[in-house]
């Protein structure tokens, strides 16, 4: 397997999360996300908010947004299919919604069932009306973040990055088998 | 007269001693009730989203802390959302009050009955998430328990209110989004909104 993996970057994106106070963390976890779930709990000045289907973390954000605190929603790209009908909310009101989104069903997918959301999420988004950016190697991650809460809080909208499966590295499904069960 | 109670008069007797109190209001009938009790900047009712009346009272409250929010919603939109039970259980804010007016109808969209029409409890899915304080409310004096519950004590809250299926004339708020999130943080947060 290729190796791209940068450990260092989640560190970064939570450096980057604590700059611009982010104080709400809506998350649905996604193995791509795991250490900055991590690092983002063991802050005190970040609440993290464990939300049952994404959606609500659309919702909850613009709710945020009315008591001034800003936050940022972190999902795997088949939890964009979630919000769809809510992402209403920060369109029709102009709310920021930064969506760091890891993305399954691209570079290498193993799990055919992560295809069809995950090869829809950019044009479901755009359709929408959110505007969406990339970063396909660990090295842009930081950046592409940086410039995802600058758009969305100075801007007043939603912005969704979509980090590529390079970054993270398909899941090795045959492996995980070999090592006993999931 | 079926007996049961007014959602217009529930709704403006439970604002009357609003104060600094945060309102947010479900799409629909319960936009139009807290339009109906008197239009305010510390208002946002909704247009849409419906499912995320009790999810936006969650950032609110933890944004706004010293602050009591209200949410009023609707049967149909508390059902359409309700993990947010489970997620605000979680978080457990003291300053929310979550009221939702049963009519056990999509009011809205011609008097469909919904799940609660059907023998599905809402006051005890909230209790089973987790919610501190959990009431069904039917009378008069019910209300003014529910009054007091919200104004002298803390939440997290959820009550249900049964309310008789009346077609009311609308109450419109306005609709601009825009227009209702920037007077909203105007008020509550000053000036400092527009830097923020
Ligand atoms: C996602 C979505 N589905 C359906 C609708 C149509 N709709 C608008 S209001 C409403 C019913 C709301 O019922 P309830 O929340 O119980 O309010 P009531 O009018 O009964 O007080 C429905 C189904 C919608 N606006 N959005
Ligand atoms: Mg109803």
């Amino acid at each position: 397997m290729k190796k791209n993996a940068d450990p260092a970057w989640p560190d970064e994106v939570h450096a980057l999360l604590q700059d611009a106070d982010v104080r709400q963390v809506a998350i649905v976890p996604d193995a791509g996300h795991a250490r900055l779930i991590q690092l983002c709990e063991k802050d005190k000045s970040m609440r993290v908010v464990r939300l049952t289907t994404e959606e609500e973390g659309v919702a909850l954000l613009a709710g945020a947004w009315l008591g001034g605190e800003k936050g940022v929603l972190l999902m795997q790209s088949s939890g964009v299919g979630n919000c769809i009908n809510m992402l209403t909310l920060p369109i029709a009101c102009q709310f920021p919604l930064p969506m760091l989104v890891t993305m399954r069903g691209d570079h290498g997918e193993f799990n055919p069932a992560q295809i069809p959301m995950g090869n829809a999420t950019q044009a479901v988004l755009e359709a929408m009306g959110v505007m969406v950016k990339r970063a396909d190697s660990a090295a842009d991650v930081p950046e592409m973040v940086s410039s995802t809460l600058r758009l969305a809080f100075n801007t007043y909208r939603p912005v969704a990055l979509l980090i590529g499966q390079r970054v993270s590295g398909a899941k090795d499904f045959r492996k995980l088998t070999r090592s006993g069960p999931l | 007269m079926s007996g049961l109670l007014r959602r217009r008069e529930v709704v403006s007797e439970l604002l009357a001693p609003r104060g600094d109190a945060l309102v947010i209001a479900g799409l629909g009938a319960p936009a139009w009730d807290i339009t109906n009790a008197g239009d305010h900047e510390l208002n946002f009712p909704l247009w849409g989203a419906m499912g995320g009346a009790a999810m936006i009272g969650l950032g609110l409250a933890l944004a706004q802390p010293k602050k009591k929010v209200l949410v009023f919603t609707g049967d149909g939109e508390m059902l359409m959302g309700l993990g947010a039970l489970a997620t605000i259980a979680v978080q457990a804010p003291r300053n929310l009050y979550i009221v939702v007016l049963d009519n056990e109808r999509y009011g809205e969209t011609g008097m469909q009955e919904t799940h609660t029409a059907h023998g599905v409890d809402l006051a005890g899915m909230a209790r089973a998430a987790g919610f501190a304080q959990t009431l069904v409310v039917r009378t008069e004096s019910g209300v003014s328990r529910l009054k007091k519950a919200i104004y002298a004590g803390e939440g997290t809250l959820f009550a249900q209110i049964k309310v008789d299926p009346q077609k009311l004339p609308l109450v419109l708020p306005p609709r601009d989004g825009c227009l209702l999130k920037n007077r909203f943080r105007a008020a509550v947060l000053g000036p400092q909104a527009a830097q923020q």
